[in-house]
């Protein structure tokens, strides 16, 4: 071949395209390290809700883990409620004691989020 | 989500990295330019899109899911660079050609010519080089990679005529004697 740059134009210069940019495969455990990876983290996350016990959920201390595995486990929207609910905070303005308490909720949904990072990793 | 239900979506979940993981890994692989990024950011596409798949099938109305995952790596990739603050830094792996499905005949007659294409691929804009991929690595049509992209169809063939365009010339201006 020479060394002449390809023809511009036309479906000569698309058909050089497409062989340039051929499909690669994927190597060849992939498939099955993502399977495996897949299968643990829904596994982690129903043994996460097996073990909600409500005795240790009168604590908000102990509310990330399982939370976070309802996350996990697809409950979608979380991020939306969270966003709303700061909305709704600035939009009332609330006073010191509510806006301690509405602090406090946020940092318990900070630690779910990070908690479900730690998990899904 | 009652057992019946959540086996049926394992199992649509599993058609569908199947029959897309191919797609995902091109589509990663000439986004960041290695394999072990490629490989990295395919896993993470897909562990997000398990976690919203349920929604994802409910709301695309029977529509194909493939360009909903692409533009999940999307995401992903810019994610990846916004944080590392860079683009991929050199050209594709060394591997890259015996990796691709190319042929004999590729190898022997046109490896200079594909190597310039794809050195001119890396050098388009982010939105040009990522509708080439789409279309040439994965195949997909106009529609596909408008829905991946969030543009409209329209736009999208415009983006395509232009990046085919500006590529051209960019390999024009290299082939051309100095």
């Amino acid at each position: 071949m020479s060394e002449a740059a390809p023809r511009a134009g036309g479906p000569d210069f698309e058909a050089l395209l497409r062989r340039a940019l051929a499909p690669v495969e994927p190597p060849a455990d992939l498939a099955e390290r993502l399977e495996g990876r897949l299968t643990e983290i829904t596994e982690l996350a129903a043994e996460e809700l097996e073990a909600w016990e409500l005795g240790a959920m009168r604590d908000p201390r102990n509310w990330a883990r399982p939370v976070a595995a309802v996350v996990i486990g697809g409950a979608a929207g979380a991020g939306l409620v969270v966003l709303r609910a700061r909305h709704r905070a600035q939009a009332r303005r609330p006073p010191s004691a509510t806006r301690a308490l509405a602090d406090a909720a946020e940092r318990a949904l900070r630690e779910v989020f990070q908690e479900a990072r730690r998990i899904s990793r | 989500m009652a057992t019946t239900d959540k086996a049926r979506l394992d199992r649509d979940f599993s058609e569908l990295y199947k029959a897309h993981l191919r797609d995902v890994y091109s589509y990663a692989y000439y986004r960041v330019g290695n394999h072990h990024d490629a490989e990295d950011l395919t896993t993470q596409t897909f562990l997000q899109a398990y976690r919203h798949f349920e929604r994802a099938q409910r709301e695309s109305h029977g529509r194909p899911l493939r360009p909903w995952l692409i533009r999940i790596a999307h995401n992903l990739a810019a994610n990846l660079y916004r944080d590392r603050s860079r683009k991929p830094q050199t050209a594709l792996d060394e591997s890259m050609p015996v990796q691709a499905i190319h042929t004999t005949e590729d190898l022997v007659e046109g490896r200079d010519e594909l190597a310039r294409i794809l050195e001119g691929v890396q050098q388009l804009p982010d939105d040009r080089r990522e509708a080439l991929i789409m279309r040439f690595a994965l195949g997909m049509d106009n529609r596909e990679i408008a829905r991946a992209l969030g543009r409209t169809d329209g736009a999208t063939k415009v983006l395509i005529h232009r990046a085919i365009r500006q590529l051209e010339e960019i390999i024009k201006q290299e082939g051309a004697p100095s």
